[in-house]
């Protein structure tokens, strides 16, 4: 399998403290990668350096192969990558056509066009209707989306971070902020529409042990800032040594019910 | 409905020096003038979020503009002063943008403030450059090649100049509305409404800003412009920080979070002030007195109050 998103000895430190030390992984085409680790791990130092929003001290950092350390997010958006985050970012007094709209224009490099009415882009609105649609959000086009509901806020975060045409996606918590009768719902809606949506891969930070057994076809762990696990969720959940450092320490309804 | 409604108050507008005492067209003169470059300086606020304490420094680039195109270099044409101008703002504009729009809110505003105070000073101790405090005369220009040599000076300037203005001013408000319109001004209110998530799909958040300044540098000048020939002076009070001020307040009063709000905030201002000014010599303590109240009652400006009486009365 060929790696589309690959570390070689990264290390990320902020003076004396080491955020990451040494971490070596790779990603491939049609993997849900979990990064999992208590708090203070270094999943947000290795996501903001998988995202090119923070350069390593140490080590290289490949997209497709091609370094991106420190680009940032706009050329990122553009090379591929698209990131939805933990807490909702949404344009509130935007309506939801437009907010997916503003992803679909820049990814389709209609920015600047000065002169050009953006509502009457058939082009556009056919697109932004199908991702919507995809969410279910297509009823919801002309709504201002500061007053859909939180977990309709959250699917239009990452409904606009897919009409990116992204080939890897990355979901910070996408389920944090919502009820866990609907944390299913969500996490399998995203899912089927990334590969709807030729999404190639994810790459998914997540509390939530039963998301994390359920949709990873492999389990990165980290524990001060080193990899201690990177294996598939069957081989991961037996192994209890693994299950003491990680899994103990996090609220796991796993761990708990195991 | 609307379409309708703007087409008669052009109408009126155009009908004005028709009924209109020479002295309230002298009034409405320096109101399109404000109402053009606060189309660009609300594109700046209401659209894209940056509240500019300095932007009188691109209304006197234009006045100065036109001092210098025609007292000294005799450039007579209109059309000429208002490019030269409008470009001379956008390449004095283009550092200042550099160096601004890599911050946000109350920062955005103090550098902006800073760099029109700068220029103030510029023009007030460089004598020989800009005339110090007296500043520069400046000559009647041509309108399409149109001396109009036979015309008073008040007739010139409530007579063909004042169409040529009005006329401007629908022209650039087109040209604006399509820009808010456009995919462009959709990235902007993004921007405004979310940096950070724009980023993250791909919008270039400074350089969009950057666009966005540069552009309101280029509609403020042309705004200067006309203030500059219907006073036949530039002077450095244009650049004053208190003239920035005066261009929030126009928007703030008008309704920064309409596209009209801004022209509708002009013309109040203007007739506002000049009916202050006649009635008692504390007129500024009024104004501010005003401006209060409107935040306070009203955050969305006169545009708002307006269409929440008007939804008032369709309901009824």
């Amino acid at each position: 399998m060929t790696a589309l998103i690959e570390t070689t000895g990264v290390s990320k430190s902020y003076g004396d403290f080491v955020a990451l030390d040494d971490v070596t992984l790779s990603i491939a085409e049609g993997e849900l990668v979990s990064i999992v680790g208590p708090n203070g791990a270094g999943k947000t130092t290795l996501v903001n350096v998988l995202t090119g929003l923070l350069k390593p001290t140490a080590g290289v950092v490949r997209f497709k192969g091609e370094d991106i350390a420190g680009i940032g997010p706009v050329r990122l958006a553009h090379r591929g990558m698209a990131r939805a985050f933990q807490l909702v970012h949404i344009f509130p007094a935007m309506t939801v056509g437009e907010t997916i709209a503003v992803a679909v224009i820049s990814q389709t490099h209609k920015s600047f066009r000065l002169f050009a009415a953006a509502a009457k882009d058939e082009a556009v609105r056919e697109r932004v209707r199908e991702v919507a649609a995809i969410f279910g959000l297509d009823t919801k086009l002309e709504r201002q989306s500061r007053l859909l509901s939180q977990g309709e806020k959250k699917l239009l975060d990452i409904a606009s971070a897919f009409a990116l045409s992204p080939e890897v996606i990355l979901l910070d918590e996408p389920t944090s902020g919502v009820s866990s009768g609907d944390k299913h719902g969500i996490m399998r809606g995203v899912v089927d529409a990334a590969k709807r949506a030729g999404v190639k891969a994810i790459i998914l930070v997540e509390h939530d042990m039963d998301l994390v057994a359920e949709y990873s076809s492999r389990i990165v762990a980290l524990q001060g800032g080193r990899v201690l696990a990177d294996r598939p969720p069957a081989e991961f959940f037996s192994d209890p040594e693994i299950i003491a450092a990680i899994v103990g320490k996090m609220v796991g309804k796993l761990a708990k019910g195991a | 409905m609307r379409i309708a409604a703007l087409v008669v108050a052009i109408v009126v507008l155009a009908a004005v020096p028709k009924f209109a005492q020479p002295y309230y067209v002298t009034l409405v003169l320096p109101a399109l003038a404000y109402s053009i470059a606060l189309l660009g300086f609300n594109l700046l606020f209401g659209y894209t979020g940056l509240l500019s304490f300095g932007h009188a420094l691109f209304v006197a680039i234009g006045a100065y503009g036109a001092a210098v195109a025609s007292s000294k270099l005799g450039i007579k044409s209109f059309e000429l002063v208002l490019l030269l101008s409008g470009l001379a703002a956008v390449v004095v504009a283009i550092p200042v943008a550099l160096l601004s729009v890599r911050y946000v809110r109350i920062f955005f505003g103090i550098l902006t403030l800073a760099f029109g105070m700068l220029f103030h000073s510029f023009l007030f101790k460089f004598y020989n450059i800009t005339g110090g405090d007296t500043g520069i005369r400046v000559l009647r220009p041509t309108l399409l090649g149109e001396a109009y040599a036979d015309l008073d000076k008040t007739t010139f300037l409530i007579g063909p100049f004042y169409y040529y203005c009005l006329a401007l001013l629908v022209v650039l408000g087109i040209a604006m509305w399509r820009i808010v319109r456009s995919p462009f001004g959709m990235h902007l209110r993004a921007i405004r409404e979310n940096p950070r998530k724009a980023e993250y799909l791909g919008v270039r958040v400074r350089f969009f800003r950057l666009v966005a300044f540069l552009i309101s540098a280029f509609y403020c000048a042309i705004g200067g412009v006309i203030l500059a020939v219907n006073t036949g002076q530039a002077d450095p009070e244009l650049a004053y920080w208190t003239h920035s001020g005066e261009l929030v307040f126009m928007t703030v009063l008008g309704g920064f979070a309409s596209f009209l709000g801004p022209i509708v905030g002009a013309f109040a201002f203007i007739f506002l002030k000049s009916e202050l000014m006649g009635a008692t010599q504390y007129w500024r303590f009024w104004l501010g007195a005003i401006l209060v109240l409107i935040v306070v009652l009203f955050p969305r400006g006169l545009v708002g109050l307006g269409q929440d009486l008007w939804n008032k009365v369709r309901r009824k």
